[in-house]
């Protein structure tokens, strides 16, 4: 592991910023830490840096433990969230400055400096002022000036935040290509999960100062650890009772859990369903236009569920009896979390004909 | 006429004729009487030699409470902006006692710490240092009026630019002196030299303070306005309006100073605020 951090416990007074964090990315990675604001992701990433001290636990970076290394000598590149750009100098000036700091020859500062702005395509634009500069520019900039030194790790803190979202998903694609040419690890914080699934090798997902589930976006979406993450993690609505639906009346206990809209399919003529003994009679509630697919509300034996419904198909409206078909949901005991298939279905040849 | 047209040009006229009643038309009649016995009563009464001395007095004594203020009014708005520590809410309120202290109190502050009744008085007194009724004792008790200048002007300007780039500074391994000089004092050069210009202005013409520790040696402990109160008590009435000319023309000057000061910073924070 490149980066990694043991029992990090962190306190603001009465606040728990960090409860116990532990976790590690190996090198090379892009990782994201997710949570929604006040979860404790920032804070870890001031630890990492060393803009904060944790109360106890160890931090690692390279195998060496740095709690008591300097901010300034961890090798690391820091993106702040509004960039903090140095108002009062160039674009050049602020590539430079960690170059100059380090009394790298004038020559050779100059050098990487054009070099860094080629990098980021922002040649010609040495003379300006960050007051001179788009959203997106200014994060180029920021992200130029953290690499000047050669840090081996590159921490980011909502660098996507300030961007308008057109610009947004392109700055994405071009961090995660750029962190994987340069070969360096790369940490940043989002609440965004959009940010996180587009952009991150690895995410990991915070909620109230403690670290819920580490993994790839694929993962966290398929197997969430914790009904926070379920419901975190894609779109998802809770059930009180998931006994009640054909196919999952088995078992004892608590029963609730989670679906998703993609679990959920919609037939509205009769033939064609190959499960007839677990499909639901469901009305549709309301609908509404998602550009490429209807979000549908359905209501089940009195429950409420999303589900989604192709426009290629013959249209619904609100209203309409239709039937469904819930082929997967998620079973919540406690702190865990189950992902449940419908029995009906699993005895199909033991083939799961809908993936998702 | 409609009553809307009435309210603005009655506020204009207001402040107007009052401006000019209780500021300007003091400083006219200064001047008048200045110049009223001729050029050359009024070169005679500036050049005078306790003038002179005054003069040079007022000089050291704004030179000084300027150096010592913004050394250690940078240093308190530093530490109040930058750091977290038990009692900088009472910090912060302190620097202001100067502002709400009446002057004359902090004069006789200093007589009693080092004047003749004070336990340090056998000390000083042994190693033959003298600060009230002398010159440390003037820039002391100037000092103590002016302090508040320089770190009331400072700490909005620090607090509202916030610790980001210094924090970036310092991450890519910039040690203080790199941080302040590269990327805290660009931020706050017209501030500060804003606050400079007003502590000037106020140290020069200081009279309470400075009129209690001074003990009023004509040619050793007088500054410029404590000369005018002699000259004037002494009915030597074109002398003490001509070296009252002298305070009035560094007032209009450190003024001018201070709009250019602002035009300046305001021409800046267009451009980079934006």
């Amino acid at each position: 592991m490149y980066v990694e951090l043991k029992n990090i416990n962190k306190a603001f007074g009465d606040v728990h910023a960090s409860r116990n964090v532990g976790f590690g990315i190996a090198r090379g990675v892009l990782a994201a830490l997710l949570g929604p604001s006040g979860s404790g992701k920032t804070t870890i990433l001031r630890m990492i840096a060393g803009l904060e001290r944790p109360d106890s636990g160890d931090i690692f970076i390279d195998g060496a433990r740095v709690n008591d290394v300097a901010p300034g000598r961890r090798g690391i590149g820091f993106v702040f969230q509004n960039y903090a750009l140095f108002r009062y100098m160039t674009v050049f000036d602020n590539i430079a400055f960690g170059l100059t700091v380090q009394k790298e020859p004038a020559a050779a500062v100059r050098r990487k400096v054009l070099e860094l702005l080629s990098l980021v395509g922002m040649e010609g634009m040495e003379k300006r002022y960050p007051a001179q500069l788009s959203g997106g520019q200014k994060q180029r900039v920021a992200f130029a000036r953290a690499l000047a030194p050669n840090p081996k790790l590159l921490l980011l803190d909502e660098p996507f935040a300030a961007i308008d979202a057109k610009v947004r998903k392109e700055l994405r694609a071009w961090l995660r290509d750029m962190i994987h040419r340069l070969g360096v690890t790369g940490i940043f914080v989002t609440h965004d999960q959009d940010d996180a699934v587009e952009t991150a090798d690895e995410i990991i997902v915070t909620n109230n100062g403690r670290i819920e589930q580490k993994g790839s976006p694929q993962m966290l979406y398929k197997a969430p650890a914790t009904p926070f993450v379920t419901s975190f993690i894609g779109s998802s609505a809770p059930l009180e009772n998931y006994r009640r639906l054909k196919g999952f009346e088995n078992g004892s206990g608590a029963a609730t859990g989670a679906v998703r809209p993609e679990f959920i399919k919609i037939y509205k003529e009769v033939d064609g369903i190959t499960y007839e003994n677990s499909v639901e009679e469901a009305v549709v509630e309301d609908t509404a236009f998602r550009g490429t697919y209807w979000e549908v509300s359905l209501k089940i034996k009195n429950m409420t569920l999303p589900a989604r419904y192709s426009l290629e198909k013959a249209p619904i409206a609100a209203g309409d009896k239709v039937k469904a078909l819930v082929y997967r949901l998620y079973a919540f005991d406690g702190d865990n979390v189950t992902l449940l298939e419908n029995r009906n279905l699993d005895t199909h040849n033991g083939a799961n004909r809908y993936s998702i | 006429m409609r009553k809307e047209v009435w309210i603005p040009r009655l506020l204009i006229a207001v402040s107007v004729l009052f401006i000019g009643v209780m500021l300007v038309l003091p400083l006219v009649v200064v001047l008048a009487e200045a110049f009223s016995s001729g050029l050359d009563a009024f070169l005679r009464a500036v050049t005078d030699p306790y003038t002179l001395k005054a003069l040079r007095l007022t000089l050291t004594a704004t030179v000084a409470a300027v150096l010592i203020n913004t050394l250690f009014g940078l240093t308190a708005a530093w530490a109040v902006t930058r750091f977290s520590f038990r009692g900088k809410g009472i910090l912060s309120t302190l620097i202001d006692i100067p502002f709400a202290v009446s002057p004359v109190i902090a004069g006789l502050v200093f007589i009693l710490i080092f004047g003749r009744i004070s336990p340090l008085h056998p000390f000083l007194d042994a190693h033959d240092i003298k600060v009230v009724f002398a010159e440390p004792g003037i820039i002391l008790a100037t000092v103590f009026v002016t302090f508040p200048f320089v770190a009331r002007e400072l700490i909005p300007t620090l607090e509202a630019r916030g610790t980001d780039e210094e924090q970036a500074a310092a991450l890519m391994g910039a040690g203080f002196v790199t941080i302040f000089r590269r990327v805290t004092f660009p931020h706050i050069r017209w501030a500060l030299l804003y606050s400079v210009i007003l502590c000037a202005a106020r140290a020069m013409g200081e009279f309470g303070a400075v009129s209690v520790v001074s003990g009023h040696l004509r040619g050793k402990t007088n500054t410029l306005s404590l000369h005018v109160e002699i000259l004037y008590s002494e009915y030597q009435f074109t002398a003490a309006f001509a070296v009252s000319a002298i305070l009035a023309a560094g007032a209009v000057l450190m003024l001018t100073a201070r709009n250019i000061v602002e035009y300046l910073a305001h021409k800046e924070d267009d451009f980079n605020v934006r």
